[in-house]
């Protein structure tokens, strides 16, 4: 059957809890299913450590991202090379997957503005960090994608919260009208910060929003990895080459959980309780994914060690490249700001410069 | 000497997108009634007929997606030009403006780019319902990352529409409606550019230097004749672009005269007015030899249009600030 062809509250499902095989599962080569088992550790891994570098005074707010590694990995690993990411600000693990080095994200996080910049051969946009409106430029991407002849798809993630802005219906809409190739991800993680997903909206699901605008919605169990996976693949190629009768955008409601607090600088014990993590962590996408796998004969005790070395080495590197580079030099924030530095702008920084010299930085720093 | 046609403002509008969707194919207009219906200014009459509703487009009514789209569009290289229908619904895409618009080069570190123009028919006098009239530029012009045009005639109005759609970086274009219609211009029917960021001397004189933009430059330029009638010679500077200033421009003017006025019909308080009286309060303190006046709209809601005479600077008020300027002896 179609993915797209379900109820809406019937959720696409590859491993049931235990890593069962419940669906079709995707096809994937052998070292590909292992690539997205490494590429959640990892993330959940770098998680770890980020949330414990804050707590250290060594980063400052940081977003965890625990428990959403399925959504994340499974999604970004159907996209092509050139395909766009567009995040919000807590899909650290889509972006490495699609090419972010991981120091990247941690320099963000630590206050250095080049941390939002990817390389240029990534295809990810700066993080966004008020809620939905980095959608309209994902339509907006796709929507120059599909005028210039390209080929690209624009997938751009969100959370639960976003759907009740104005900006993502504004933009669904516009996907809609425009059919754009878009796909529209929606990590709902049952709470925006303390409000749950109940309090959201008084749909039965959010996949169903889909409908108002004409497109397809699906919902998929955003913690099975490999759902995830064909749901999205099945989302991208409609993107690039549609049916006839379908649009090319998709609303993907991905069911899952933040394990942890919305920030560090959240406490959720003060709006949820423990039983309702605890039964959310049962459907832990890494043991889930990990467990079939094994069934499988694919992982082995000695393969799961070597990828446990091999990512806390990436992520030790990366917190090692984060905190030795240098404090930005003060002109960057003034060379930014327009393709040509205005002479006003210049002569802001001069008075920087000079007074920097004459008194040092410690006038300006306080050290 | 290219062929001129005699065009008013609002043509000037149109005959620039047209030029500029001519020249590049990344070019696309777009925003509510943009399309088929020409816009309720007739400002895009007849793109449509001609570049076809993938590069003229009509979008459903939503300010934050026209902006925001444009956003991303801009920000894969194409150099969307959306409208909002009237200056007073750009609210609803200010999140967009500041949040992204202003900031996408800065936070991407130079990686990305928004060579976007945001046009919007702005200003008060045209006996306009609630919402239509108002004159918030210092918004616009307090946000870093974004350059801020106004032209005053149909020369400039084509030129700086031009410059702004192939500028590298964002820009809000705000068109003074009341004087969409109010005159013609010779204008040249080629393509060309008024570089953003530099005033214009509409009239030369040495007693007074008078800054305004947008509608208040005809009677700014009024008031000077009449004072000129009592030996009171304004030199009157045309800013067309409020950020950047023409701060040059404007120091240069007032070392001449020692005395100066600034006139723009937003509200008097943090607006443009009080920017350029600092500026020369720094830069020119010694050549002053006058409190400096400003002649602007008032802090109140702008109002509906049985009031809207008193709020607005006429000529008579212009005329009446600038002979305070004239005066003062200390």
């Amino acid at each position: 059957m179609n993915v797209f062809d379900r109820a809406y509250d019937d959720p696409v499902r590859v491993l049931d809890e235990d890593g069962t095989v419940v669906g079709d599962v995707p096809d994937l080569e052998t070292e590909e299913l292992v690539g997205i088992y490494r590429d959640m550790r990892l993330a959940r891994h770098f998680d770890g450590r980020a949330v414990s570098l804050q707590r250290q005074g060594r980063m400052g707010t940081y977003p965890p991202l625990s428990g959403q590694e399925g959504a994340q990995v499974g999604s970004a690993t159907a996209l092509a090379e050139d395909d766009w990411i567009v995040p919000s600000y807590r899909e650290h693990g889509a972006a490495f997957v699609h090419g972010l080095p991981p120091e990247r994200t941690l320099l963000y996080w630590m206050g250095h503005g080049d941390g939002a910049r990817a390389p240029d051969d990534v295809n990810v946009f700066p993080i966004a960090v008020p809620i939905a409106s980095h959608v309209p430029h994902a339509v907006g991407g796709a929507w120059a994608s599909k005028l210039r002849g390209d080929d690209d798809v624009f997938v751009c993630y969100f959370g639960d919260g976003a759907t009740s802005e104005g900006d993502f219906h504004e933009a669904c809409n516009f996907a809609g009208v425009f059919d754009t190739p878009t796909v529209l991800f929606c990590n709902n993680n049952q709470w925006a910060i303390s409000v749950p997903r109940e309090r959201q909206t008084r749909s039965a699901t959010l996949a169903q929003k889909a409908e108002a605008y004409g497109f397809d919605g699906v919902q998929v169990d955003g913690m099975d990895p490999l759902a995830v996976y064909a749901v999205t693949e099945a989302a991208v190629e409609k993107a690039r080459d549609p049916p006839d009768g379908r649009l090319r955008p998709t609303l993907i409601e991905a069911v899952q959980y933040r394990f942890g607090a919305h920030t560090t600088a959240d406490d959720p014990t003060v709006y949820r309780d423990d039983d309702e993590v605890e039964r959310w962590r049962r459907k832990d996408p890494i043991p889930r994914l990990e467990r079939y796998l094994r069934d499988e004969g694919i992982l082995d005790d000695d393969r799961v060690d070597a990828i446990e070395a091999e990512v806390e080495e990436r992520v030790a590197d990366a917190i090692e490249a984060a905190e030795s580079a240098p404090r930005p030099e003060p002109r960057a924030l003034f060379e930014h700001a327009y393709a040509e530095l205005p002479p006003e702008l210049e002569a802001q920084y001069a008075e920087l410069t000079a007074l920097r010299e004459e008194r040092g930085d410690a006038a300006f720093l306080g050290e | 000497m290219s062929d001129t046609q005699n065009l008013t403002l609002v043509q000037a509008v149109r005959d620039g997108l047209h030029g500029e969707l001519r020249a590049d194919d990344d070019v696309v207009v777009m925003g509510q009634d943009v399309g088929k219906n020409g816009g309720v200014f007739r400002a895009t009459e007849g793109l449509y007929d001609e570049f076809g509703g993938d590069r003229v487009v009509d979008t459903p009514l939503a300010e934050s997606a026209i902006v925001g789209c444009a956003v991303g569009m801009a920000a894969m290289g194409m150099r969307p030009v959306p409208e909002i229908q009237f200056s007073g619904f750009m609210y609803p895409g200010y999140d967009q403006i500041v949040s992204h618009m202003a900031r996408f080069r800065a936070r991407s570190r130079g990686r990305f780019t928004l060579p976007m123009t945001l046009r919007a028919p702005y200003g008060g006098g045209i006996r306009a319902p609630e919402h239509h009239s108002e004159s918030k530029e210092a918004f616009y012009a307090h946000e870093a990352g974004l350059k801020v045009v106004v032209p005053s005639t149909p020369y400039d109005t084509k030129g700086l529409l031009a410059a702004s759609i192939r500028d590298p970086d964002p820009v809000i274009f705000l068109e003074p409606k009341l004087i969409y219609r109010a005159f013609r211009e010779e204008v040249p029917e080629e393509a060309y550019t008024v570089p953003i960021g530099e005033a214009a001397t509409r009239r030369e004189g040495d007693d007074v230097a008078v800054f305004t933009y947008g509608a208040m430059t005809r009677p700014t330029l009024e008031a000077a004749e009449t004072l000129a009638e009592e030996g009171i010679d304004c030199e009157v500077l045309d800013l067309r672009t409020i950020s950047p200033l023409d701060r040059e421009a404007i120091v240069d003017a007032f070392e001449r005269t020692g005395r100066a006025a600034v006139v723009h019909e937003a509200p008097k308080t943090a607006g443009l007015a009080a920017e350029i009286t600092a500026i020369l309060q720094k830069e020119a303190l010694l050549y002053q030899e006058a409190p400096i006046e400003r002649i602007t709209g008032f802090d109140v809601p702008y109002p509906l249009y049985a009031l809207e005479d008193y709020y607005l600077p006429s000529a008579t008020r212009i005329e009446e600030g600038i002979r305070e300027a004239a005066e003062f002896e200390p």
